[in-house]
């Protein structure tokens, strides 16, 4: 139930960006042409986003790392000079601060729980952190868009999202990962496999009844 | 032109009473007003370039279907301007905000105004300090705890709003729609909703 609730938060605010970005290109798309007719190569997601659901600590790991970078992102989005910017991180950011005390009281839940559950948390917080340093590695875009004050201060985002992980995981009595080594690719379009799954069962009807409207 | 109109023309006093009887479709005890999501209430000023689509989000099939495409000299001689009412969503994703827009078009078309434009704004967020006391009242009444206000402390007790015991405890921080908590009281033992503080 509540990683419906999550979803149908982020789908909202999906839908407040896609509408933003349709206007800004003169509607040439519309948003759901954005989400439902684009290829995986066209997607500029971080590759944290697409990583598969399985044992739940993946899960509740993914989206830990996610929700309190996520946060971080929004409140500095909120001091943009666009406008429209600003106010969809201020929407988006009360329903976001509440994501992550739901995925930061799990991870602590399940660090801080049994021997098993300590054990599985463990190992998806250090499976998946190879994946979080494009969260905050900023590419053209993000320095052009930064230098405008458009867009995020990546630098300061990443200094705070680590204390943040830190200070959860400690309470959790889980190690924080020391490998610095991290994937890239998917802010160029370059992703994992999984996108290609997760875009055949999103895009579907779309796919398989084009323009169909309900 | 419109003065002369004004005579015919409800107040929007009268509007927000009308608006009050359009209730929220997940929690029909609430009314659109009571939950602070009806933003604003105004005549559409007289412009000579106006469209009826102010939202590009609202009403898409109407634009579509070509019914509001008149003709200017049309639209000139129109007997009565543009009631614009603005909502703000609750939260982002919540499906219920195409049914409050909706009900609320119907509502006002029923009692006897021709145009209705609905406009959506997201900023200032919507927050439950806007729901009104009245709307808190009647939460309570239907069995759902109403939100504490936002400047509460966080450790503020949720009392169960069955038999009023303090002594209840949080199950699930998400619940049956975006807006709900689920708890369960430990005095009477009934589960029960609370409105999240938002």
């Amino acid at each position: 139930m509540a990683l419906t609730n999550i979803a149908l938060d982020l789908n909202g605010q999906a839908q407040n960006w896609l509408e933003y970005a349709s206007e800004l290109e003169g509607g040439q798309r519309t948003p759901d042409m954005f989400a439902f007719l684009r290829d995986a190569a066209e997607f500029r997601n971080c590759l944290l986003l697409e990583q598969p659901n399985g044992d739940y600590a993946y899960t509740i790991a993914r989206q830990f790392y996610f929700d309190s970078w996520h946060s971080l992102l929004l409140t500095d989005l909120m001091g943009s000079t666009d406008q429209r910017i600003s106010e969809i991180s201020e929407k988006s950011l009360k329903e976001v601060r509440y994501h992550l005390r739901h995925s930061s009281g799990w991870v602590i839940r399940l660090g801080d729980g049994t021997e098993e559950s300590n054990r599985r948390i463990q190992k998806a917080i250090d499976d998946l952190w190879g994946y979080t340093g494009e969260l905050y590695t900023p590419d053209v875009v993000d320095e052009t868009t930064c230098a405008e004050r458009i867009g995020p201060d990546l630098s300061t985002i990443r200094s705070d999202w680590l204390t943040a992980v830190h200070e959860i995981l400690t309470e959790a009595t889980l190690r924080v990962p020391e490998s610095s080594w991290m994937h890239t690719g998917g802010k160029r379009g370059i992703h994992t496999e999984a996108l290609g799954y997760l875009l055949a069962e999103m895009q579907f009807l779309q796919r398989a009844y084009p323009q169909a409207r309900w | 032109m419109v003065t002369c109109m004004n005579a015919s023309l409800p107040s929007l006093e009268e509007i927000w009473v009308w608006l009050d009887s359009v209730s929220d479709p997940e929690i029909p005890v609430l009314s659109v007003v009571d939950l602070g999501i009806v933003r604003d209430v105004r005549w559409a000023e007289e412009d000579p370039d106006f469209t009826e689509q102010t939202s590009p989000r609202v009403n898409r099939t109407s634009v579509t279907d070509g019914r509001l495409r008149q003709p200017r000299t049309q639209r000139a001689q129109r007997s009565e301007p543009t009631l614009v009412v603005t909502v703000t969503p609750t939260y982002s994703g919540c499906p219920a905000m195409a049914v409050v827009k909706h009900d609320i078009q119907r509502e006002l078309l029923q009692r006897g105004l021709s145009r209705v434009s609905l406009e959506t704004q997201i900023s200032p967020a919507w927050t439950t300090d806007w729901m009104t006391e009245r709307g808190r009242k009647r939460l309570h009444e239907y069995g759902i705890a109403p939100p504490e206000p936002q400047a509460a402390n966080p450790s503020t007790l949720i009392p169960c709003p069955r038999c009023g015991s303090s002594d209840t405890r949080l199950v699930s921080r998400f619940g049956s729609t975006p807006c709900k908590a689920f708890y369960i009281c430990n005095s009477c033992l009934e589960p029960f909703d609370h409105f999240k503080c938002h």
